[in-house]
């Protein structure tokens, strides 16, 4: 019994984790193609044109794989939850319905962008890209509502044999969290990508002779990049900090395992770093900033926030989401930080980016996406032992089923050939398809 | 007519639109693997050129199809979700390969063989196992133990039924792409690859027939009740007949012009002709899901979700019409995209 729950939320986890990847790419990079293309508009610099198309296949490769994951995780999650899905289909079917036509518009618009560019005039190749943006961005947006409802469910009443009754789809879509979630994730999606498109620029500005040409095609790249990422991950922190506030309204209980707080308390310090201890109730090794939990959960000092305490032991999360937390809150600041100090190099010195600046954004991509999937970790393993907040045990919603163990087998290692098989196709293309050929060719 | 029946022939609509687009997508794909090194090249380029645009959108109605399963019939999901695990999943497995693969080919040259190859293969086993969902919701295949059900892996497995549901989805594939792609080649005013396509359509048209009619015989002896309710539906099924044989003849048939075969009047009787065909099955299934464990309007969810949801689909194809016409323009109409080299 208790293996099959296990193996189900194993495989449903590791469905997502590999999703949200090729998802959070395809959420950021039609808006970094909107960028390029509107700054090819103004200034009519070739250079941009160049960046939009190369963007666009490297778009179009990872699509490939958003969507076939996507459709994965979408069948899955019937498969392996259907006890679940028996209470998305009666209460928040509407975002995943909405979710089909923001996805249909994307790929309409995908392919018109991809194969039918140079046989439309401008206007209209710029609504497509706009529809292929706002299409993923759209179902990233609803999907995450279906998220949001599972951490503050609303729009329904339920009896006490568990019968479901007074469904209000619309008060389950516009559910507590809704806005604030999905905030968070579009804007970390778009802070994510942009680090990327600065990681990859900044690692080809480190090589050795490169030529005038390509050092500015970099360049524009990275700078994009960088106020791109700047702006949202402001943006990020600001609802970050909203995100918190509503944990500390509606699931006190997940904010206080983030924080490894046990007993309730005003005046709570902010732990950060260390690793929660569940015997000695505490969180070791960590660095206390005073005051700033409550600050953060209710914008006084004197904010109660709760412990972990005020809930029997077998309803808390699993205690090591504080980690998960950390990381995804740490590199996120770094980040902004980061992007912050460049863009004041840039304006105070008058100087290009030094060599340590740009080693550092090299490793910016990486990390943002590590952000990504700390904070999709933190938010699915914080909830536990719930699917749905107070409504539905995990282990009520799997399958019954036995044979997830192979399926299990299976996608996984469908999952790993597909990152190699990925990533090496876009090193192959790109290496085959250099840049310096297309900016060549522009200058003829 | 009641709500969840209303539900139902929603559902059954994306399915059909699936199965249709899905035939020709997959179908496609498999001709494009085996055009693509000899002589026949002109073939797989147009199978190509169909195919490149319309997989993404194909590949919605395929989760379209599942939302809508899932959010109308909530209540059917926990018996179609254990019994379908292994069946879905690996099908799931397949997509994904074929998919991501068939991308890739066209991003790397060197590959493109190896990747081509892979792809239509699993192009041609995803319908099947597909269509071997089927046979699962006649009876005979399902127990209830400790109140779960189980599917009957070796019995399923070992019955002729299963086999012949198989050999129908895969020989539609074969018959309705090449038959589409018959079309599209004359639209793209390619001759050999006309020549080809027709030459492939008119075998497999009378064999596929043939298969479907087979299928009936080798129903298990637990879906007697489909077959006695089949046979009080013939009217759905003998105009499924009718329109198949003028389709089919249209192809013969020479225009005015001098060029033979009214192709597009032949796609659209046998597209008519498996929706009469489907329907008349839909209705011949009812009012079982899954007989005789779960019917219809067990599974079917509560109204207020109901009319929001059909009010969600007409107003969300509703937006989406205009798009789709673009999309006809450019991809299956304008001979600057069917005619290049």
């Amino acid at each position: 019994m208790l293996d099959t729950v296990v193996l189900a939320r194993a495989l449903f986890g590791s469905s997502l984790g590999f999703h949200i990847i090729y998802a959070t790419l395809g959420v950021g990079i039609p808006l970094m193609i909107i960028i390029a293309e509107v700054m090819y508009l103004i200034k009519k610099d070739e250079d941009y044109s160049i960046m939009a198309k190369r963007w666009t296949k490297g778009f179009a490769i990872l699509l490939a794989v958003a969507i076939a994951s996507g459709t994965i995780v979408g069948v899955l999650l019937s498969l392996l939850f259907p006890g679940f899905m028996e209470m998305v289909g009666q209460v928040i079917a509407l975002p995943f319905q909405i979710e089909i036509f923001a996805f249909l518009i994307e790929a309409v618009f995908m392919s018109i962008y991809l194969y039918a560019a140079d046989r439309l005039p401008t206007w209209l190749r710029l609504v497509s890209i706009v529809s292929v943006a706002i299409g993923a961005v759209g179902s990233a947006i609803l999907i995450t509502d279906a998220h949001a409802w599972m951490n503050t469910p609303a729009g329904f009443e339920m009896t006490a044999s568990g019968e479901i009754t007074n469904v209000d789809p619309w008060a389950a879509f516009f559910n507590p969290s809704f806005f604030i979630t999905a905030l968070h994730v579009s804007v970390s999606a778009y802070m994510t990508v942009a680090f990327i498109i600065a990681s990859l620029a900044a690692a080809r500005l480190l090589r050795k002779g490169l030529s005038n040409e390509e050092r500015n095609y970099h360049k524009k790249s990275l700078t994009i990049g960088i106020y791109l990422g700047a702006v949202m991950s402001l943006v990020t922190a600001i609802n970050g900090h909203e995100t918190a506030q509503m944990l500390h309204d509606y699931n006190p209980r997940k904010l206080a395992a983030a924080e490894g707080l046990f007993e309730t308390t005003r005046y709570a310090p902010l732990s950060v770093g260390g690793w929660t201890s569940r015997e000695d109730q505490e969180v070791k090794y960590a660095i206390e900033i005073p005051y700033a939990l409550s600050f953060l959960a209710g914008d006084r000092f004197d904010t109660e926030v709760k412990g972990l305490n005020e809930y029997p032991e077998e309803l808390w999360p699993p205690l090591y989401v504080h980690t998960l937390f950390n990381v995804m809150v740490g590199i996120g600041t770094m980040l902004m930080g980061l992007a912050f100090l460049a863009i004041i190099w840039r304006w105070g010195f008058k100087k290009p980016l030094p060599g340590w600046m740009l080693a550092l954004f090299v490793g910016g991509g990486p990390l943002a996406m590590i952000a990504i999937e700390a904070g999709w970790c933190f938010s699915c393993i914080g909830r536990q032992p719930y699917t749905i907040v107070n409504v539905l045990k995990t282990t009520d919603a799997a399958t019954q089923s036995e044979n997830v163990g192979l399926l299990f087998v299976l996608f996984i290692s469908l999952y790993a050939v597909l990152l190699v098989v990925t990533a090496f196709m876009l090193i192959f293309y790109f290496k085959r398809h250099p840049v310096q050929d297309e900016l060549a060719k522009s200058e003829v | 007519m009641e709500e969840y029946l209303i539900a139902v022939t929603i559902l059954w609509s994306f399915l059909f639109v699936y199965s249709m687009l899905g035939s020709l997508d997959f179908g496609a794909g498999f001709w494009a693997l085996v055009y693509g090194k000899k002589k026949h090249t002109n073939a797989s380029s147009i199978a190509n050129r169909f195919l490149s645009p319309t997989w993404e959108v194909t590949n919605v109605f395929l989760v379209l199809f599942v939302v809508t399963l899932v959010s109308f019939f909530p209540f059917a999901t926990s018996m179609l979700g254990t019994l379908l695990l292994i069946p879905v999943g690996l099908g799931l497995i397949l997509l994904t390969i074929r998919t991501t693969f068939m991308m890739f080919s066209h991003y790397a040259n060197k590959f493109q063989d190896l990747l081509r190859i892979t792809s239509g293969i699993t192009g041609l086993l995803i319908p099947a196992l597909l269509v071997s969902i089927l046979p699962i919701t006649l009876g005979g295949f399902v127990v209830i133990e400790d109140g779960y059900p189980q599917l009957l892996y070796g019995k399923l497995l070992t019955s002729p039924t299963t086999y012949m549901h198989i050999a129908f989805g895969i020989s539609t594939e074969l018959f309705l792409s090449a038959l589409f792609l018959t079309d599209y080649a004359r639209e793209a005013n390619d001759h050999s690859a006309f020549g080809t396509y027709r030459k492939q359509a008119i075998w497999l048209g009378p064999l596929t027939l043939l298969i479907a009619v087979l299928t009936i015989f080798t129903m298990p002896a637990e879906a007697s009740w489909l077959v006695e309710n089949v046979q009080d539906n013939l009217y759905g099924f003998g105009m499924s007949i009718a329109l198949f044989a003028i389709g089919y003849s249209l192809l013969f048939f020479k225009q005015k012009n001098g060029k033979l075969g009214y192709t597009r009047a032949a796609v659209t009787f046998v597209i008519l002709q498996y929706g009469f065909a489907i329907y008349a099955y839909g209705s011949a299934h009812l009012p079982y899901m899954v007989y005789p464990h779960l019917t219809i309007e067990a599974g079917f969810t509560n109204t207020n979700m109901f009319y929001q949801l059909l009010i969600g689909y007409i107003v969300g194809l509703s937006i989406l019409v205009p798009a789709f016409i673009l999309f006809w323009r450019l991809f299956l109409k304008d001979q600057r995209y069917l005619e290049q080299k």
